[in-house]
């Protein structure tokens, strides 16, 4: 749906050239849900403004649903950019519109008949939620109801895809779920793909299907959210998955009890239906193995649930590596600390 | 020894009244047509916008400055010539017109310049990702969202021109200026130099007034 290539972009401050983005080259298929984590100055801004033209990328190519963007003049451009829906942090709506006018805006850009935008607005604004506030003014919105009407007036020319920039956070958490879970159901029922960016490891594992790690204008490491963040390879991938887990306890409870004894140290990976079952506690059991665990994760990513348990193997080497090899066995991914 | 208003002839200035009202109403409509797209020209074509143009920017925006820094009773007499030349005199109602919109233009020109800087830079960019055309841009989302300050603007130019009409009277432009040179100046009558002062004022209070409540009515932040 969405191809990247060789994307490069370099911005001009007082006679030097800054590099922003070097060489990105990035799939996106039809239907997924692609997320892009980064920290702030790390490119992710100018790459999704890449996606739509909203920045001309200095090289590399840009190719949406089989048209290369890059080559397009004004006029081709614009109608191009009606295929893809954009929101944005801070909204970004007209203020001197009604919530009403502000989802017809796109609609009446595109010099639709009244009538047809009538219908379409009624339409949208139902599937946000918003029906009773068609007439109020967007100062007179909570944040959440203000990316609702965002959300609305990006679907409106019915795109193929839609770019959220940063959408949840000027949100508090509450309102960030609301309009992720909002964002899941539009990709669901329409079969709309989504590019998005943040900072918030929360907003990747809620609804990704795949994520890329950003950082000094580079792609470090992209694949499948479950695989990239059960496994992180690259420094700052690790940071954001410590985010969302505590491991400097767990380094410390580690330290603690390497420091006391000659005992194995193992983190124990669940995947899906896994998860649920007792393997861990039947494998030990037979194998007479004695643990006790010192940190332990049951999530969910998107739709998959998982589990990342750290445990201590009392008992001798021979032991615990018998008991480790079963667990291997048995499907489980077994790393030793 | 109290104020008698015993030279004052009120149908003298029922009519300097009236003179002026035209004055004020038909520079304000042209400094306004004139002015309103020379704002958004400035704008567009500033550092970092839709059509930025350094050269051209440059260039209009001296221009502007040159009109603007000429003391409005030299540049009416400057213009003499070219109002001559426009409505075939320089004197009276009609001849006090031209120079007062080519003086007040310049100003209101700059006024939309600095309101249409207080249009949310993001609000543009949607409505870019949308696809709209530099045209759409300025006419659904500019012009509407500056809408606020645009009315003010209005107002600041339409009091400043209820200065240069008065100014317009020393060289015969007709209007509350005229009388309060003619009778109040040159013949050393204060009392009607004082009504036409007091009317000036009402007038000014009047259009300030009014601006400001279109101003809270269409302001929407």
């Amino acid at each position: 749906m969405i191809q990247l290539r060789d994307l490069k972009k370099n911005y001009l401050v007082q006679g030097k050239t800054i590099p922003a983005l070097h060489g990105i080259d990035l799939k996106i298929e039809k239907g997924e849900i692609y997320g892009i984590i980064g920290h702030s100055g790390a490119g992710k801004s100018t790459l999704i403004r890449c996606i739509n033209l909203l920045e001309r990328p200095t090289s590399g190519e840009v190719i949406v649903d089989g048209v290369e963007l890059t080559k397009l003049d004004d006029q081709k451009l614009q109608e191009q950019r009606r295929q893809v829906g954009m929101i944005f942090q801070h909204f970004n709506l007209l203020s001197s519109a009604t919530v009403g006018d502000n989802v017809a805006f796109p609609l009446k850009l595109a010099k639709r008949p009244k009538a047809e935008i009538r219908k379409k607005v009624d339409e949208l604004l139902k599937l946000v939620g918003l029906e009773a506030h068609r007439d109020k003014f967007p100062s007179q919105l909570s944040g959440g109801q203000k990316q609702r009407v965002g959300i609305a007036r990006a679907l409106a020319n019915d795109p193929k895809v839609l770019l959220c920039d940063e959408a949840t956070s000027a949100l508090d958490p509450q309102t960030t779920n609301s309009i992720l879970a909002l964002l899941l159901d539009i990709n669901r029922k329409l079969g709309l793909t989504i590019v998005l960016i943040t900072h918030e490891m929360h907003v990747i594992r809620s609804i990704c299907d795949r994520v890329g790690v950003i950082d000094g204008g580079r792609i470090v490491e992209s694949g499948k959210v479950l695989e990239v963040f059960l496994k992180p390879k690259h420094p700052t991938t690790q940071e954001f998955v410590e985010q969302v887990a505590d491991s400097t306890e767990l380094r410390e409870a580690v330290a603690h009890e390497k420091a006391t004894g000659s005992r194995t140290i193992a983190r124990v990976t669940f995947l899906g239906e896994q998860t649920y079952q007792p393997i861990l506690f039947q494998t030990m059991q037979e194998t007479g193995t004695v643990f006790s665990i010192l940190q332990g994760t049951i999530s969910r990513m998107k739709d998959t649930p998982y589990g990342q348990l750290v445990v201590e193997l009392e008992g001798d080497e021979k032991q615990s590596m018998h008991a480790i090899e079963t667990l291997r066995k048995r499907g489980l991914e077994v790393e030793v600390i | 020894m109290g104020l008698t208003l015993e030279n004052v002839d009120w149908s003298e200035i029922a009519e300097g009244t009236g003179a002026t009202l035209t004055m004020l109403g038909f520079s304000t409509l042209f400094a306004v047509l004139i002015g309103l797209p020379i704002g958004v020209i400035l704008f567009l074509t500033s550092r970092g916008q839709l059509l930025e143009n350094r050269a051209f920017y440059s260039f209009a925006s001296i221009v502007v400055n040159i009109l603007r820094s000429v003391p409005f009773i030299i540049l009416m007499i400057l213009l003499i010539p070219v109002t001559k030349a426009i409505v075939g005199t320089s004197l009276g109602v009609l001849g006090a017109i031209p120079p007062l919109v080519i003086g007040a233009a310049p100003f209101f020109a700059r006024l939309v310049e600095t309101s249409l800087r207080e249009v949310d830079r993001g609000v543009i960019e949607a409505a870019q990702s949308m696809g709209a055309s530099n045209w759409q841009i300025v006419w659904n989302v500019l012009l509407p969202e500056a809408r606020s300050g645009l009315i003010a603007a209005i107002t600041i130019t339409t009091v400043t021109l209820v200065s240069y009409t008065a100014m317009s009277g020393v060289i015969g432009g007709g209007g509350l200026g005229d009388l309060a040179i003619r009778y109040g100046y040159q013949r050393f009558q204060t009392d009607v130099m004082i009504v036409t002062v007091v009317i000036l004022l009402v007038l000014v209070q009047i259009l300030q007034s009014f601006g400001d409540r279109l101003v809270l009515k269409f302001s929407r932040k």
